[in-house]
């Protein structure tokens, strides 16, 4: 008996659902293993992690809080990820949609009911504009992204450790760094006794339905699924490169600017140390929009999935002395089954007796002449 | 490493026998109970279209496949050849259609790649003389410390074989080994061919080519649609009994119409130049279309034809010269502007360029037109009216596929090229562009595709095609034009390009000889 792997003629619809969600659970079962291995139960200290966070409003509103950024920065990696623009900047970009936030809190004068769309805006534009130089470089220059915008990322944290040192370090503010609190009319609504910020959830949410029906029915959708399926046949088809990779940067950049300007608009009030802004939501959003595989409406289902992770990770640190850095363990090991499982996408285990069988499979389709030829 | 056969064998025992050997994909069988016997310094020619199951066959005797049924023997004994290097220890030698060679590597070290028994230091110390003695006694020339990718398709192939022979090569199947060459690189080939078959090797020649078939080889062995329909040995070979055999019953060939173009030329293409990597892909190209014409461009790949078309269609902009259609220069031009001129292009890499793969029927059949105001709701796209125009397309086209909803990925080449003609097609374009509109379909498919062009010329459309298939030129164009270096040679007409003299001016010209 060994196992032969035979070529799919098409992947099954619900299959890399499946996958992601099969990759989320073995993952899982390690996270047990290393709380076994911390010299815990596994069952007890499973048993605690899940009421810490599943039970209880305020447990509950902590794997919310957590969803937010990950799901506004997570579609719009999934943007991203159809073209084919690796962005690993969505740290950065967080932070550079902080920034802009921020900016217009801190030193723009009231602006009545205007004062939090306005916050948002900059949020967003603040973080396109930064996301739009490496997507600039590629499609100009030939620029790798995955190397611009991993770097961009120490750009912004230094920026914004610069700014509360220095030029926007706060006036009342004594021995730490951060810059003054920002109006009372800034403040989003929250709901009661959590730490979820209303609108940023329900834009977060609007987004991810939004770009699945962007990559679904409009042009600029279609343009950029043919740029990251077939650039050749997408130039040809007359999709331009430079304005098609310009407009998925900004609107991917813009998703996790606003996940910034939530952050600092709905929890934090002030411009604060960058690890505190956030703490690795755009590195976690990558997983987020992995998970979902393309599919948009799909980061519904994953950032929560992810949310809770971390707001575990919260959890474990508090109430079981261990280390937080464990999630980074467990997004890790999820990160590294879903690469693996990468080939069970195309291909079709299938076993074979001693005796060798003929493959008796049958497809909806029959390869042509040509395609035994390219098999072959 | 076993020494290769260097005289003549018993004839008693097969070199390879090749007994009931059957292979089968999801959906289809690629080879049938296949059956054949190559005795040393013989030349077994195995004949068929493309689709017939011979790439199939050489993959499994080269170990590339697995047989399910049947079974391989080698010098009588049955034998399991489990992947490439096996085979080449068990002096089973393949030079493939493409080369397998690292181009920017000298001759010598491609040789040595791979090589058993080459020494760690200075791996190419022993090899000089061997190579130089294979090389005088088979005819194969090769400059030894030239750069491969600087070589000339045929030479990259003496390569190969020389590679061949030096891993010991008893048994050398050469897979279309022509479809690179000149008529006058082919001629030396098979100098090379009848040298081995002195020599005692066995060769085991594919094509689809009668001329060179029946030219070359001792026994012919016809395979269609998998199965052996048909086998002759030198001397009862009646050309147009194989070509029967070869393509089976049922398949009419298109027939141009004898109307003459008229009318000024649609395309003009004045002083073309276009640079590339290295020097110039196209160094003044002169031609001209007019309505209702079908201008064939021949030529050895590589001599700028693609170039050529990407400038018509305005996948690129020329260095210098001019475009015109119609008087319009479309020169500057981007592709989407050039396909609201009129101009349709049939690209050459159909599944990487023509359809994309993990897109649906549906979406493949409007990818260019998605962007039009008649699919268009403000920045959406009307889906509704895409799938009509997709329902129609499948019917008129014949385009066979389970759903529009199937991904083009698993649709056969033929259905692939429906696509792409009925997406191109519509709307009437007045020129089309189509580059090696056949290469790799079946014959159906491929006819099928001819008369499409030809649909077009009796329109009036202007159509220039590309191909390196001469027989598919002269049976479409009513001019055909050579290109070579990036420069257009020459023309003949149809009727010149039928006969022979017209044959060998056009062989002369493809491997650079102005004076013909």
């Amino acid at each position: 008996m060994r196992i032969r792997w035979v070529k799919r003629s098409s992947t099954p619809p619900l299959l890399p659902l499946l996958v992601s969600g099969g990759s989320f659970l073995l993952a899982l079962g390690a996270a047990l293993v290393a709380f076994a291995a911390y010299g815990l139960n596994p069952f007890e200290a499973g048993a605690t992690v899940i009421e810490r966070t599943l039970i209880g409003t305020r447990n509950l509103g902590e794997v919310v809080r957590r969803t937010i950024p990950l799901l506004l920065a997570g579609a719009g990696l999934v943007l991203a990820l159809r073209a084919r623009f690796w962005n690993i900047g969505a740290e950065g970009q967080i932070l550079a949609g902080a920034v802009a936030a921020s900016g217009v809190a801190l030193f723009v004068p009231s602006l009545g009911a205007f004062t939090i769309p306005v916050i948002y805006l900059a949020g967003f534009v603040g973080a396109a504009l930064y996301g739009l130089i490496p997507a600039f470089l590629k499609a100009r220059l030939g620029v790798n992204e995955i190397i611009t915008t991993l770097m961009f990322n120490y750009v912004a944290l230094y920026v914004v450790r610069w700014l509360i040192n220095g030029p926007w370090r706060g006036k009342s503010v004594t021995g730490f760094s951060y810059s003054d609190r920002f109006a009372r009319e800034t403040y989003l609504p929250m709901v009661d006794g959590t730490r979820v910020h209303i609108p940023t959830l329900v834009i977060g949410i609007v987004l991810a339905v939004g770009v699945s029906l962007l990559l679904r029915y409009t042009r600029l959708g279609f343009s950029i699924r043919l740029m990251g399926e077939a650039p050749a046949a997408a130039r040809y088809a007359g999709v331009r490169l430079l304005p098609t990779t310009l407009a998925l940067a900004a609107l991917a950049a813009g998703a996790a600017g606003l996940a910034g300007a939530g952050e600092v608009a709905g929890i934090h009030h002030r411009l604060i140390e960058p690890s505190s802004i956030s703490m690795g939501y755009g590195y976690t959003a990558i997983l987020v929009a992995l998970l979902a595989r393309g599919r948009a409406w799909a980061t519904l289902i994953t950032a929560p999935l992810l949310g809770w992770v971390l707001a575990a990770g919260d959890v474990m640190k508090v109430s079981l002395q261990l280390p937080f850095q464990l999630t980074d363990v467990f997004t890790g090991f999820t990160l590294l089954l879903l690469v693996a499982a990468e080939p069970l996408l195309t291909h079709r285990p299938v076993l074979v007796r001693p005796q060798p069988q003929p493959a008796a499979a049958h497809s909806a389709v029959a390869p042509s002449a040509e395609e035994r030829r390219e098999g072959a | 490493m076993r020494s290769p056969v260097d005289k003549p064998g018993a004839r008693s025992v097969p070199l390879l026998s090749v007994r009931g050997l059957t292979k089968r994909f999801p959906g289809v069988t690629a080879n049938e109970a296949v059956s054949l016997d190559l005795n040393p310094g013989e030349v077994h020619a195995l004949l068929g279209e493309n689709g017939a199951g011979k790439t199939t066959l050489i993959s499994m005797l080269y170990g590339l496949l697995q047989p399910d049924e049947g079974a391989i023997y080698l010098d009588g004994n049955p034998t399991t050849v489990r992947d490439p290097k096996h085979a080449m220890d068990l002096g089973i030698g393949l030079v493939a259609q493409h080369f397998h060679l690292a181009k920017r590597h000298s001759v010598a070290e491609n040789l040595a790649l791979g090589l058993g028994g080459t020494p760690f230091w200075r791996p190419l110390r022993h090899l000089r003389g061997r190579a130089a003695e294979y090389a005088a006694r088979y005819g194969l020339e090769v400059r030894m410390d030239a750069l491969v990718g600087d070589l000339a398709p045929g030479e990259q192939q003496r390569v190969e074989i020389l590679k061949a022979l030096l891993q010991g090569a008893r048994l050398l199947i050469l897979d279309e080994p022509t479809s690179v060459l000149t008529p006058q690189e082919s001629d030396a080939l098979f100098q090379v061919i009848d040298r081995m078959r002195e020599g005692g090797r066995g060769i085991l020649l594919i094509s689809h080519k009668l001329d060179e078939v029946r030219r070359a080889a001792d026994r012919i062995t016809v395979l269609r649609g998998g199965k052996v329909v048909g086998r002759r040995v030198r001397g009862e070979v009646d050309a147009a009994e194989l070509a029967r055999l070869m393509v089976g019953a049922g398949t009419a060939t298109p027939q141009r119409l004898g109307i003459a173009p008229v009318g000024e030329p649609l395309l003009r293409v004045e002083d073309v130049w276009l640079r590339a990597a290295r020097g110039s892909a196209l160094r003044g190209v002169n031609l001209e279309v007019r309505p209702g014409e079908v201008l064939g461009v021949a030529g050895v790949a590589g001599n700028g034809q693609s170039e050529l078309a990407q400038v018509v269609t305005g996948l690129a902009r020329p260095d210098r010269g001019q475009v015109l259609l119609g008087g319009v220069n479309l020169g500057r031009m981007s592709p989407r502007e050039a396909r609201r001129l009129g101009v349709a292009y049939i690209p050459e890499d159909r599944r990487t360029e023509g359809v994309v793969g993990a897109m649906t029927v549906t979406e493949n059949l409007v990818l260019r037109q998605v962007r039009d105001p008649e699919f268009a709701r403000g920045p959406l796209i009307d889906w509704r009216r895409a799938e009509a125009f997709a329902v129609e397309a499948v019917k008129r086209f014949d385009i066979r596929t389970p759903s529009l909803s199937t991904l083009a990925r698993s649709l056969s080449g033929g259905n692939v090229q429906k696509i792409v003609l009925a997406r191109e097609l519509a709307g009437e374009p007045r020129l089309v562009v189509a580059a090696h509109p056949t290469y790799g379909l079946d014959v159906g498919s491929a006819a099928h595709t001819h008369e499409r062009l030809l649909a077009q010329r009796e329109r009036g459309a202007a159509v220039l095609l590309i191909s390196e298939d001469l027989e598919e030129l002269r049976l479409l164009s009513d001019r055909i034009a050579v290109m070579f270096n990036g420069r257009i040679v020459g023309v003949l007409d149809a009727q010149e390009a039928g006969g022979p003299t017209g044959r060998a001016r056009l062989g002369l010209w493809m491997a650079g000889s102005v004076e013909a």
